[in-house]
């Protein structure tokens, strides 16, 4: 403490807790020797986050990798599903508000506190529309059933059940005894279940690969795809039955549907999902500079938080770049 | 150290960091912009397995000048400049391995569909999609 106490400027600075400030400046923290110090620091710990974020959402990339890699056709045709022009507005909508953030950041650096703060607003704005454009875009998605896993094929599976009634089987591969037990009209060859012990590997033509079970429910499942009932019995049904949520849209009638196309939307949902996260997390982020923007604490002496939430907004940015391209323009 | 600062710049400059100018940050919004139209329109284009690339090219152009010129790292520190990099490589990394591995997998262990599967495809849906091919899916062929 002595040594301390020695250096003159030091015994200024650490000598009065209820001040706070180093030199003239309100937001100099204690352990900061100056500004710069303090800019740096906190500028190095945003930029070891925001590679945390980028290594984050890159593993969900290489997800994307090996799903394309295995399945190319399913994103070639699901792709169509999605709206290309509101994708496009989307990704306008992302750049216009990061130049604004960008701009609030000019002007706070400039200690010009009302424009500044226009910006803010106008990349709150932007945040919005980016919502509920998306908003829509999920609300029709959701609403035509273009889901993921079982609810993909859910209201076809509801038609049928309502089709084939209380003693109605919906086979599955899973189940070897409904196989075995499946009546007559069936037409299932006696010798196929027999001829299973032959195989060389008995464990796993017992269990098949869960893509083979997906299929098989998805192939037979829908009555629009099985060909076991024609198309006209198949309305004539629905509209026996009244209304039947969520089949207005073709996608499961469709005969070019390929197998496992549930998978682009699952991997959709998961990474625009997490994408309209970062945006949530942006807007309140954004709110709250805003807040104390209109305190005034912000100038050219200070200005960090609204440079360090400008670097996430540009993160989130950054991400859409990626996701715009990789999910809308499969050609 | 700050006041001397301010008395060189004055009220309008930062004491730390870099001002960028309006003109800057305006004319990377409209690279952004055009680059937006450009991939939007390179969609319609048929140019096989080119497509990906071009598309992942613009992303690319796109993602640097947001690095660049809105994060500031043109100008940053080198220290912050590498932690980004190096980011964005270890996920190139990541992806080139992911897809050196995944053009390696064989579609399924048995030769066309399973026994099963195909005889009950065979009964139950003789026109699904699924009944006509021989394997469930060949990314490799």
């Amino acid at each position: 403490m002595t040594a301390i106490d020695a250096k003159p400027e030091e015994s200024h600075d650490h000598g009065d807790h209820d001040d706070h400030g180093h030199h003239d400046n309100p937001f100099q923290a204690h352990h900061f020797d100056t500004p710069k110090q303090q800019y740096e620091s906190v500028k190095l710990g945003m930029w070891l986050f925001l590679g945390t974020e980028i290594l984050f959402f890159g593993a969900l990339f290489a997800l994307y990798t090996i799903l394309r890699a295995n399945d190319p056709e399913v994103f070639s045709y699901a792709s169509q599903y999605l709206n290309t022009m509101m994708g496009g507005v989307n990704t306008a909508v992302l750049i216009l508000s990061s130049l604004s953030m960008a701009a609030a950041v000019h002007f706070a650096q400039r200690s010009k506190q009302t424009l500044m703060l226009i910006c803010l607003w106008l990349t709150l704005l932007g945040a919005v529309g980016f919502l509920v454009i998306k908003y829509f875009e999920y609300e029709h998605k959701f609403h035509v059933n273009l889901k993921w896993g079982p609810s993909f094929y859910m209201p076809v599976d509801e038609a049928e059940a309502k089709a084939v009634g209380a003693d109605g089987q919906v086979l599955t591969i899973a189940d070897e005894n409904a196989i075995a037990s499946a009546d007559e009209s069936r037409i299932l060859d006696a010798g196929a279940a027999e001829s299973l012990p032959e195989l060389a590997f008995p464990k796993l033509a017992a269990m098949p690969p869960v893509d083979a079970v997906a299929q098989q429910q998805s192939a037979v499942g829908p009555g629009g795809l099985s060909g076991v009932r024609p198309e006209e019995k198949i309305k004539a049904e629905k509209a026996a039955a009244g209304h039947i949520e969520h089949s207005d849209e073709p996608h499961l009638e469709d005969r070019k549907l390929p197998v496992n196309t549930h998978r682009f939307f699952a991997i959709y949902y998961a990474m625009t999902g997490l994408h309209g996260i970062h945006v949530v997390v942006g807007m309140v982020m954004i709110g709250w500079l805003i807040m104390r923007g209109m305190k005034g604490h912000f100038n050219s002496k200070y200005y960090a938080p609204v440079d360090l939430g400008g670097l996430y907004w540009h993160i989130v940015d950054l991400v859409w770049i990626f996701l715009f391209p990789l999910f809308y323009l499969i050609h | 150290m700050s006041s001397n600062a301010q008395e060189q710049h004055g009220d309008d400059h930062p004491i730390v960091g870099h001002l960028v100018p309006m003109s800057i940050l305006v004319w990377t919004t409209v690279a952004l912009l055009f680059l937006t139209v450009v991939t939007v329109a390179v969609r319609y284009v048929d140019v096989g397995e080119f497509n990906i690339v071009i598309a992942i090219g613009i992303a690319v152009l796109k993602a640097t000048l947001v690095a660049l010129f809105f994060m500031h790292l043109k100008w940053d520190r080198p220290f912050n400049q590498i932690v980004f990099v190096a980011c964005m490589a270890f996920v190139i990394l990541l992806i080139v391995l992911t897809v050196l591995d995944t053009s390696q997998n064989k579609a399924t262990l048995f030769d066309g569909n399973p026994s099963l599967v195909q005889e009950t495809l065979d009964a139950k849906a003789p026109l699904a999609p699924i009944s006509q091919e021989t394997g469930i899916s060949s990314p490799n062929s």
